[in-house]
C-alpha cells in the first residue's frame, strides 16, 4: 500500500461561541463542534475526496490540515512528521509543500495585484529565485502549465480582466509555483460555469501527473468526486460516517446517510429520476449535536442504542470504514 | 393553443457603451401542466428572460421586439395597471434566485404570505391568514409555524415559504429561477419533489431556470438551451439529453459528470461564454464550436424546425435531419 502523505488522528476543532449574559451566569460554555474527532490518512499520489453538506466540517478539516487554523485536539502528520505543534518558523518549510486552492477565484486573488505579483509573492516569501529575472522565468513556466498561454499576455493583467476560469487557473498557478507535494482544493470548481468545470477538473488531473501531486478534494458534489477521486470520506456534523474507495462508496454505500445523499443526487438522464429520499429534515446545528449517533434523529433505521452510544469508526471490509451501529458485529 | 407562447422576444439593456443583448430572439411554448427548463451558463440571459416575461425590468431595459402571449393576450402590450391587477401573481408568479433570503426578518412568516394575498386580492384579513396557513400546509410546513419568524426556519423551509407565496393567488404559471441553487443536495431533492407534487396537484405550468442540467432532466418535460441571449436548441427533455443536435448542447452534456453509469472522460468546451455587449459575429457560439466555418463566422444561424416542439439554431443542421 502506498504510504500516507497526510495523516490526522482524532482531529477536533471546536469554535467557542461568544458568551451571552445568561450562559456566563450559569458558566456553561457553548461550542460549535465543527470537526469533532476524525481520523484518516491521505496516501501519496491519490486524490482523496471529502464530501458532505454545508456545515459538515469539510472546509474546517482542510484548513486544520494546513494549520491555517489551530486544532482544539488531535494530531496532524505530514510525511510522517507531527506538525500539530510546530511553531510558525518551524512550519515554514512544510507550508511550501502544502498549498490550498480556494473556492471563489473572485475573492481569493488580490484585485490590486497583477498576475505576476500574485504568483511572485509566494516565491519572495520563500526566497525562491535569485533575482526577478529568474522569478519571471519560473512564473512564465507555471502559467504555461495551467494553460494561460502565452504567459506574457497575462503577466501584467489584473484579476478583474480575467474570466472566472482564468482566475482559478491563476489561483492554481500560485499554489503550484512552490512545487508543493500536497494541495487542498476546496470546492475549486463550484463557482465556475458548467462548460469550463470539466476543463478545470482535467487540468487538475493532468497537473497531478505532471507534478506528482496529492490532493484533498473538498466538495459537496458527488458526481465530480466520482470523476476525480480515488477514495472518499463522507462527513456529517463534524464526523466521518463512511470512508472507502470511490467506486465502493458510489456503488454500494453502507451508511444510511451516504445512501440518502447518493439517492438525492439528480442524474443527467431523463429516464432516471430521484426516488424516495429515505431521510427527513435537515442537518441540525453543530452547537446542539444529538447524543449517541449524531445522525440518529434523521435515520430511518435508528435503534435504541443509536440514541445512547456513539458508534465506533471501524473497518468492516478491507479499506471500507463506517461509523454505524447497524453494522455492529454482535 | 398553448397557455404561454413567446415569439421572437428581444430585450436589450442600454448601457453607456451600447446594448447588452440579454434576450435576443427567443421563442417557445408552454402548455398547461407542462414544465419547461431553461438551461444556460451565467450571463446567457436566462434570468433576464424571466424578468421580461413578467415585465419586471430595470429602467435601462428595452423590450425591442416580439410577443408574449398568455392565452392570446400579449403581455408586452398591456398597461402597467392590467399587468399588476390581472397578470403578476394571479396568472404568473416567480420565485427568485436566493429568494429565501428575501423574507423580512421582523415579520412573522404567515403575515408575509397573507400580505401578498391582501395586496392582490380583495379579501378580509382573516381570510388571507386562513389561506396563508393552507398554503403552508400545501408546501409541507405545519400551519402552526405561521406565527414563527424567518430565522426559526431552515434554508429548505424558507424556500418552501417562497414557493407558498408564489402560489398565493393561484397562478397558472410559476417561474422558478435557480430554486435550489443555495441548498444542499438532500434539501434540493425535497424541493424538487415538492415542485413535482404541486405540479400534479394544481396542474401548474412551471418554467425552471437553472444552470444545472441534472435538475432539468429530473423535472422538465421540455428544455431550452440558451447561449448569448438565444435559445440554441429546444425540444423534449428526452430528445435534448438522448439526441442533442447543437454542438453547444452536445458540449454541455459531455461536460457534466454523473454518479450513475459508466465513468466517461469529461470533455470541456474550449473558451469562455461571450460578452453580450459585444457578441461574436454570425453564430455567437462559433469561437468555441468545433464545426465552425466561414458561414458561421459571418451569418447568424437559421432556426431549423424539426417538429412542432423541436428546433435547433445552427448552420450545420438541415431540415429533417433529426
Amino acid at each position: 500500500m502506498p504510504e500516507a502523505l497526510v495523516r490526522v488522528v482524532n482531529l477536533k476543532k471546536w469554535f467557542p461561541l461568544r458568551k451571552g449574559f445568561f450562559s456566563s451566569l450559569f458558566g456553561r460554555e457553548l461550542y460549535v463542534r465543527a470537526v469533532d474527532g476524525i481520523t484518516f490518512e491521505i496516501r501519496k499520489g491519490e486524490i482523496f475526496g471529502l464530501a458532505g453538506e454545508s456545515g459538515s466540517g469539510k472546509t474546517t478539516t482542510g484548513r486544520l490540515i494546513l494549520r491555517l487554523i489551530e486544532p482544539t485536539e488531535g494530531e496532524i502528520y505530514f510525511e510522517g512528521t507531527n506538525i500539530t505543534k510546530l511553531s510558525s518558523r518551524e512550519l515554514k518549510p512544510y507550508r511550501r509543500r502544502m498549498q490550498i486552492i480556494f473556492q471563489d477565484p473572485y475573492e481569493s486573488l488580490n484585485p490590486r495585484m497583477t498576475i505576476y505579483d500574485i504568483i511572485a509573492e509566494p516565491l519572495r516569501v520563500h526566497g525562491i529565485g535569485e533575482n526577478e529575472e529568474e522569478r519571471l522565468e519560473i512564473i512564465c513556466k507555471i502559467l504555461e502549465s495551467v494553460q494561460l498561454i502565452p504567459p506574457e499576455e497575462f503577466l501584467y493583467r489584473y484579476p478583474h480582466e480575467l474570466s472566472g476560469g482564468q482566475r482559478q487557473r491563476v489561483a492554481i498557478a500560485r499554489a503550484l509555483v512552490l512545487r508543493p507535494k500536497f494541495i487542498v482544493a476546496d470546492e475549486p470548481i463550484s463557482m465556475l460555469d458548467m462548460s469550463i468545470r470539466a476543463e478545470m477538473l482535467n487540468l487538475m488531473l493532468n497537473l497531478k501527473e505532471q507534478y506528482g501531486l496529492t490532493y484533498l478534494y473538498i466538495t459537496h458534489d458527488l458526481a465530480t468526486a466520482r470523476y476525480v477521486c480515488d477514495r472518499i470520506a463522507i462527513m456529517y456534523l463534524g464526523k466521518i460516517v463512511e470512508l472507502g474507495d470511490i467506486d465502493d462508496i458510489m456503488e454500494s454505500p453502507l451508511h444510511p446517510y451516504t445512501r440518502a445523499l447518493l439517492a438525492a443526487v439528480p442524474v443527467p438522464d431523463p429516464e432516471i429520476k430521484i426516488g424516495e429520499i429515505p431521510i427527513k429534515g435537515e442537518i441540525p446545528s453543530p452547537i446542539n449535536i444529538p447524543p449517541g449517533c449524531r445522525f440518529h434523529p434523521r435515520c430511518p433505521f435508528a435503534k435504541p442504542i443509536c440514541q445512547k452510544e456513539e458508534p465506533e469508526f471501524k473497518e468492516i471490509e478491507p479499506g471500507h470504514f463506517i461509523a454505524c451501529h447497524l453494522y455492529d458485529s454482535d | 393553443m398553448p397557455l404561454l407562447s413567446v415569439e421572437s422576444l428581444r430585450m436589450y439593456y442600454q448601457v453607456g457603451r451600447g446594448f447588452v443583448k440579454a434576450v435576443d430572439g427567443v421563442s417557445f411554448n408552454l402548455g398547461k401542466g407542462e414544465t419547461l427548463g431553461i438551461a444556460g451558463e451565467s450571463g446567457c440571459g436566462k434570468s433576464s428572460l424571466a424578468l421580461t416575461l413578467l415585465r419586471i425590468l430595470p429602467s435601462n431595459a428595452r423590450i425591442i421586439d416580439g410577443s408574449v402571449l398568455l392565452e392570446e393576450r400579449d403581455i408586452l402590450k398591456m398597461n402597467e395597471e392590467t399587468l399588476r391587477k390581472e397578470i403578476r401573481w394571479k396568472r404568473i408568479s416567480i420565485v427568485f434566485q436566493g429568494a429565501m433570503n428575501a423574507l423580512n426578518p421582523v415579520f412573522r412568516v404567515g403575515d408575509q404570505i397573507a400580505e401578498a394575498i391582501l395586496l392582490h386580492e380583495d379579501v378580509t384579513k382573516e381570510e388571507a391568514h386562513r389561506r396563508a396557513r393552507e398554503l403552508l400546509k400545501l408546501v409541507g410546513i405545519p400551519p402552526s409555524r405561521a406565527d414563527n419568524y424567518p430565522h426559526e426556519f431552515s434554508g429548505g423551509m424558507k424556500q418552501r415559504v417562497m414557493i407558498a407565496m408564489a402560489l398565493a393567488c393561484n397562478p397558472d404559471i410559476v417561474i422558478a429561477d435557480e430554486p435550489t441553487t443555495a441548498l444542499d443536495v438532500i434539501v434540493q431533492a425535497q424541493i424538487l419533489k415538492l415542485l413535482k407534487d404541486l405540479r400534479a396537484k394544481l396542474n401548474l405550468s412551471l418554467i425552471l431556470i437553472t444552470h444545472d442540467l441534472s435538475i432539468i432532466s429530473e423535472i422538465c418535460d421540455k428544455v431550452a438551451i440558451m447561449y448569448a441571449g438565444k435559445i440554441m436548441e429546444y425540444g423534449s427533455a428526452y430528445d435534448i439529453f438522448k439526441n442533442p443536435l447543437h454542438p453547444y448542447t452536445q458540449g454541455l452534456i459531455a461536460a457534466i459528470p454523473s454518479i450513475r453509469g459508466p465513468k466517461k472522460k469529461l470533455r470541456s468546451i474550449p473558451g469562455t461564454p461571450p460578452d453580450l455587449l459585444n457578441p461574436p459575429s454570425g453564430c455567437p457560439f462559433h469561437p468555441r464550436c468545433p464545426y465552425a466555418d466561414e458561414i458561421c463566422r459571418q451569418e447568424p444561424p437559421p432556426l431549423v424546425r424539426l417538429g412542432r416542439d423541436r428546433y435547433v439554431v445552427c448552420h450545420k443542421i438541415e431540415e429533417g435531419s433529426a
